[in-house]
């Protein structure tokens, strides 16, 4: 699981079946410091969340398993929206990039 | 299993019913002298850890299912199972390959 900033909607006219109805977003991964960390990523969104909000997001298979139905194509989901963020042991020098 | 440092923790009011009641950490893996490897990522805690503990961490959606035994549709990736007392990293030279 991974931290995101909301960025924008996407709006797909014809998609896969099992995911007519789902509200897609435009997300950009964050690391802890809130730093923009990868690409742009487009996620489902399951909790309601809009542009501008803080949210983490699951990958992978288990990202199809916060819909309903649960067997559709999608590999990112937002499953929260964050309130606080609180790192107290992370140092202070940028940590290095790499696979998550 | 990956071994990582907590770092600290995302606190969430809105969020999947999967996630309730369950303490998400932020999580830097770590190699064997403590450095850190890669990027940081959430992991939902179970064993009680806190910041700057070296945790052992699994990112298995099925590990995480049979743990967390809430069912066979949880939108959860990675798992804190483990508080690391000790690692001991053997000095082992190892000859280049072709050398």
């Amino acid at each position: 699981m991974y931290l995101g900033r909301v960025i924008g909607t996407v709006v797909a006219e014809r998609i896969a079946a099992g995911l007519e109805g789902a509200k897609l977003l435009l997300v950009q991964p964050l690391d802890d410091r809130l730093a923009e960390s990868g690409p742009i990523q487009v996620a489902v969104d399951t909790v309601q969340s809009g542009p501008q909000d803080l949210v983490y997001l699951v990958g992978s298979r288990e990202a199809a398993l916060a819909l309903d139905p649960f067997f559709v194509p999608v590999d990112a989901a937002i499953v929260g929206i964050v309130d606080q963020v609180h790192a107290p042991e992370r140092r202070s020098e940028r940590p290095p990039r790499g696979a998550r | 299993m990956r071994l990582c440092r907590v770092l600290g923790n995302v606190v969430a009011t809105v969020k999947h019913p999967a996630y309730i009641g369950h303490k998400l950490l932020i999580v830097q893996q770590v190699d064997g002298d403590g450095n850190d490897v890669g990027a940081s990522f959430l992991a939902v805690d179970t064993v009680q850890a806190g910041p700057g503990d070296r945790v052992l961490v699994m990112s298995e959606g099925n590990g995480v299912r049979q743990i967390l035994a809430i069912g066979d549709r949880v939108p959860i990736r990675s798992l804190i199972v483990g508080i690391v007392d000790q690692v001991d990293v053997a000095q082992v030279d190892v000859e280049p390959v072709g050398s």
